[in-house]
């Protein structure tokens, strides 16, 4: 098949699909940028829910965690953190992610561990709202399940 | 060797041969962790670990596309490099940049460094693969800017032929996608968004171009098949790689807050990923059919169909086995993306690196006929241990993945089975793929043994 092929045509074929590739890209790029602050409730985002994103990255939490289904696979999935470990219920959820953050690491011998990494209250408490807000994207309803 | 420039391409192999050891060394840590959560805890943390494992391949890969364009570029442009100079000094400042980040990550908590490091002036860390302090960004860009411009002004400056310029193009689109790991907004969504455009646009986009340049030029090498020829193939691989790989980059925006059409658009194009993969195996089994010389270098031609095969295995079947939305649903972020993730590096980017140093090594240390026999045996032996050793620990990886997915995602809420508990379970499959593991690094340790075999001297 290839030998009907010349070196013209598939340059040609590399520049003009490649070109037509960037175009298709570029312009679901603006439509994607466009729409995500409404899928993601953009409005929602507080200081404090920027500032959890902040102890989130600092502590390199991805490093274990995934969140939205991205990240380490060494840890549970953090994205539905809230429905699943606080029940929907924020206060439930801060509480339990204060005193788990408090209790690491646990002593269970040979258990995959999690770190201390000293947070202050106010942190914990960012963290927490900034994985409350992330639970609330819409992300086609992705997981499948609450065990995340 | 052609030009005495091509030289400098030399400690930037054996560099990255180094840092490839440590990846693994640091892989084999994890798998044990994987194992054992007290290994090592608390002094180096999983997520410590995995950082190097990961940031180590990246580093260790430039490093390798670096010694193979200073290589190459001169030979392609019959010319010497702009700036051997140049060459030599981004070497060292890349090396030492490279360390001081690594023992950064292993000696200082990395909140630490967070609050460092130009970070708190400009945050950028704390990023799956993009966890370097921005001072180490800013280095990754000065050294990679002169190196397009030392490669640049050797193309302009000389002959410029299909490879060369393919090559540049990729290392101009390699730049240019880097400077998104210097935007990171709020919005989490937008942050994984545009996340992706460093990842996936080097890995499945940029990074082919290379690929492909490189794998073009060992096979013009070796095998004498005319340019005309090769270069009808290569522009037909990356026509094909730009046109599934840049609205493919739609298969990571499945579940991450982006717009719905995306299931659709990146399930389409992605599925034609594999396409430029098959074409490499074509390419390379085709050149070496119609060969116009038997070089003695008959490893180097090895290492070249072993990337065809292996990255179309790799990148080809292991990603559209969860490339399409509707099953991707279920395998998003398990362990079958682990599996994938560690067959396509390796088979692409990793083995195009072997390719190119199994060539280019022996002219550099004074065999332009490449190694002697004995030499190349030990390294066809340490070929298929590394490479029946990541098909291994793929495989392993998979079988978890899908164990994975069976218990804790299809079933509904009340009978899936959490985490953790799903993790346990899999425990003795994690045992599996620490072995091949192993394997890959004794296959390692005999390719570096195969540079100190002697050879009895020739009768003439």
């Amino acid at each position: 098949m290839t030998e009907r092929i010349t070196k013209n045509m598939a340059r040609n074929i590399y520049f003009g699909g490649g070109l037509f590739a960037i175009l298709v890209f570029t312009g679901l790029t603006f439509d994607t940028v466009k729409q995500i602050p409404k899928l993601s409730h953009d409005d929602q985002i507080t200081e404090s829910v920027a500032l959890g994103k902040k102890v989130w990255e600092n502590n390199n939490c991805v490093g274990c965690h995934t969140i939205m289904g991205e990240g380490a696979y060494y840890a549970p999935e953090l994205g539905n953190a809230f429905p699943r470990l606080g029940g929907n219920d924020e206060a439930v959820f801060k509480t339990y992610l204060a005193s788990w953050m408090a209790a690491q690491p646990l002593e269970a011998p040979d258990r995959r561990k999690m770190p201390q990494f000293h947070l202050t209250p106010e942190q914990v408490n960012n963290l927490a709202d900034f994985l409350i807000w992330t639970s609330r994207v819409n992300n086609q309803e992705w997981p499948p399940n609450i065990k995340g | 060797m052609k030009y005495s420039s091509q030289m400098v391409a030399k400690p930037y192999f054996i560099f990255a041969l180094i840092l490839l050891a440590g990846e693994i060394v640091f892989g084999l840590a994890m798998g044990t962790q994987y194992l054992y959560g007290d290994f090592l805890f608390p002094a180096i943390p999983f997520n410590v670990l995995r950082m190097v494992h990961t940031n180590l391949l990246i580093v260790l890969l430039l490093f390798g596309f670096m010694g193979a364009t200073y290589y190459l570029i001169p030979e392609e442009s019959e010319r010497e490099l702009w700036s051997p100079m140049l060459a030599k000094l981004t070497f060292w400042i890349f090396a030492a940049a490279g360390v001081a980040t690594i023992l950064g990550y292993l000696f200082v908590p990395y909140a630490t460094l967070a609050e460092s490091l130009a970070n708190s002036f400009w945050p950028t860390m704390g990023r799956e693969f993009l966890e370097q302090p921005t001072l180490t960004k800013v280095g990754i860009v000065v050294v990679v800017l002169s190196y397009i411009l030392n490669v640049t002004m050797t193309v302009i400056k000389g002959r410029k032929t299909t490879i060369s310029v393919i090559l540049l193009t990729g290392l101009f689109g390699l730049a240019f996608f880097f400077l998104f790991a210097f935007y990171v907004p709020t919005n989490l969504a937008m942050d994984k968004f545009f996340w992706w455009f460093v990842v996936h646009l080097w890995v499945e986009g940029t990074w082919e171009l290379i690929l492909g340049a490189l794998l073009a030029f060992v096979l013009i090498k070796t095998t004498g098949v005319d340019r005309e020829h090769i270069d009808k193939w290569l522009y037909l691989i990356i026509a094909m790689t730009l046109i599934s790989g840049l609205a493919g980059t739609g298969h990571h925006f499945f579940y991450i807050g982006t717009p719905g059409y995306w299931l659709w658009i990146g399930s389409i194009a992605s599925a034609a990923e594999p396409i430029p993969f098959f074409l490499m195996i074509l390419f390379a089994y085709n050149m070496a059919k119609n060969r116009r010389i038997q070089h003695d270098n008959k490893i180097a031609l090895t290492w070249a169909k072993g990337t065809a095969v292996v990255g179309f295995l790799g990148a080809g079947v292991w990603g559209f086995l969860h490339t399409l939305a509707p099953i991707n649903y279920y395998t998003h972020g398990t362990q079958l993306t682990a599996a994938h993730g560690h067959l396509a590096f390796f088979g692409a980017y990793v083995m195009i690196c072997f390719t190119m140093i199994s060539y280019a090594m022996p002219i550099l240390r004074g065999r332009p006929h490449g190694n002697g026999p004995k030499s190349q045996k030990v390294e066809l032996a340490s070929f298929w241990m590394m490479v029946l050793g990541m098909i291994g620990l793929t495989l392993a990886l998979t079988v978890a993945g899908i164990m994975q997915i069976e218990m804790q995602r299809l079933p509904d809420a009340a009978h899936a089975v959490g985490f953790m508990e799903t993790q346990a379970a899999i425990s003795k499959v994690y045992m599996v793929r620490l072995a091949f593991g192993v394997m890959v690094l004794l296959g390692l340790l005999t390719y570096f043994y195969s540079f100190f075999v002697k050879e009895e001297k020739a009768a003439a």
